[in-house]
């Protein structure tokens, strides 16, 4: 009977054991110092490195595509500056060819009028020796024939120049 | 479990198991302490503290499998638990509640691993003792954090309510803090895991008390069998559960004390 008693408050499944309790105390408390000595600060600092190791990463992604992103600006603004250098050398080789060709140009009319004078000058002196020959060599061919047709010796020298430039006058106004 | 029947004098045939079942007498005559739950519970605490030396001693920042294993179940409770429930003063708290999470999971689980197949929690002992740990410590942190009388304040006379009614609420609020949130945080991981131990003892004493019976009911024993298999991996689900909610209460019970207004 008694034994009977006893199974039945041992049955009651919600009053506790004095022996569980001191174990369960112990037994937890001993995982907990385990867990929060050994574990937790490992497991943390394994944490932290990582979040250190990917942010540091970033970050020096992010460094090094600053860095691109100046130097492609950089390459860029050379670029500008060479492209407007070269413009301004064309533009200055357009000037100065311009320049020479109408150098050249005046120069070459220079020369052309320089040799068209000369040209004229050269005609003009011929012109004038022509005609002074050749007005002696007619004076002299009237006069002799002159002195042909008239018989009288034309020789002297004032009559005959005279004579010679009357007939002269005559020729040209009958021209 | 025959001796047992014999001692309460019950009849012979199949006895339906029952809250004897979870009263294994001491290996040693006498000792109270040469118990199975005792060396499952130490042997828990054997394998939780191996485990996760093993797992943390190299603290790798790329983690081996052993590594990342462990670092999965303390980032959980460390984030999911802690962090999400607590807020920015959770890191206090994490190593109590991850050795309350892997303490109370591995526990149940032994309920369900070959050999053991012992829930240390269906033990009240256990359950008493856990809860305990978590009504100090969320009383001790209020206290702590906003002074005695003003957390009592706090929990007797909830504001906005009108003047009458805290004749009504502050009983009510006085039993939620200091009977109801132990009591109900032991209860229902003791009930779970005492019932569920239950159920797999009915189903697979069943199934073999069937085996013994003429040959009608030797067919229907492999169905016995499968419903106890079955409710195994139902048990592993629970197992997991009860630790999860065990934790994630005492998390939010925390958080309740640190804040300010509730």
């Amino acid at each position: 009977m008694r034994s009977i008693e006893l199974a039945a408050e041992e049955l009651n499944p919600l009053i506790p054991h004095t022996a569980e309790i001191i174990v369960g105390f112990i037994a937890f408390s001993l995982l907990y110092m385990v867990l929060r000595r050994a574990v937790v600060p490992r497991f943390e600092k394994a944490f932290a490195e990582r979040t250190d190791a990917i942010q540091g990463g970033m970050e020096r992604a992010e460094k090094a595509q600053i860095e691109a992103e100046a130097a492609l600006k950089q390459y860029k603004a050379q670029l500008q500056d060479a492209r407007g250098e070269a413009a301004s050398i064309r533009e200055e080789a357009r000037v100065q060819g311009a320049a020479i060709i109408e150098e050249m140009r005046v120069k070459a009319q220079e020369e052309a009028t320089r040799i068209a004078a000369s040209a004229q000058a050269a005609i003009e002196s011929e012109r004038q020796a022509a005609l002074t020959s050749l007005r002696n060599e007619v004076g002299t061919l009237a006069t002799q024939l002159a002195s042909k047709i008239v018989g009288e010796a034309l020789d002297d020298q004032v009559r005959q120049s005279r004579i010679v430039d009357r007939f002269l006058e005559d020729l040209e106004k009958s021209k | 479990m025959l001796s047992y029947a014999a001692e309460v004098g019950k009849d012979e045939g199949f006895n339906p198991p029952d809250a004897g079942d979870f009263n294994l007498p001491p290996f040693i005559e006498g000792n109270e302490f040469a118990t199975k739950p005792v060396l499952l519970v130490f042997l828990s605490v054997i394998l939780i503290s191996i485990f996760f030396i093993l797992a943390s001693r190299k603290a790798a920042l790329v983690p081996s499998k052993l590594q990342f294993a462990g670092e999965s179940v303390y980032s959980f409770v460390r984030n999911d638990l802690g962090r999400e429930v607590i807020g920015h003063e959770f890191m206090r708290f994490v190593p109590y509640l991850f050795t309350l999470f892997t303490f109370i999971l591995v526990n149940n689980v032994f309920g369900i691993v070959p050999m053991l197949q012992f829930p240390t929690m269906s033990r009240i002992s256990f359950p008493y003792v856990l809860a305990a740990f978590t009504f100090f410590i969320f009383h001790y942190v209020g206290i702590r954090k906003q002074g005695f009388f003003k957390y009592m304040k706090e929990i007797m006379f909830l504001p906005g309510i009108p003047k009458p009614a805290y004749i009504l609420i502050t009983p009510l609020e006085l039993a939620t803090y200091f009977l109801v949130r132990p009591l109900t945080l032991s209860l229902r991981l003791f009930a779970n895991m005492f019932a569920g131990h239950l159920l797999l003892l009915v189903f697979i004493l069943g199934g073999e008390h069937l085996l013994q019976g003429v040959i009608g009911l030797k067919l229907i024993s492999p169905f016995a069998f499968a419903i106890g298999i079955a409710l195994t991996f139902f048990e592993f689900m629970v197992q997991c559960l009860q630790a999860y909610i065990f934790t994630l209460l005492t998390a939010l019970y925390i958080a309740g004390a640190l804040a300010d207004e509730h």
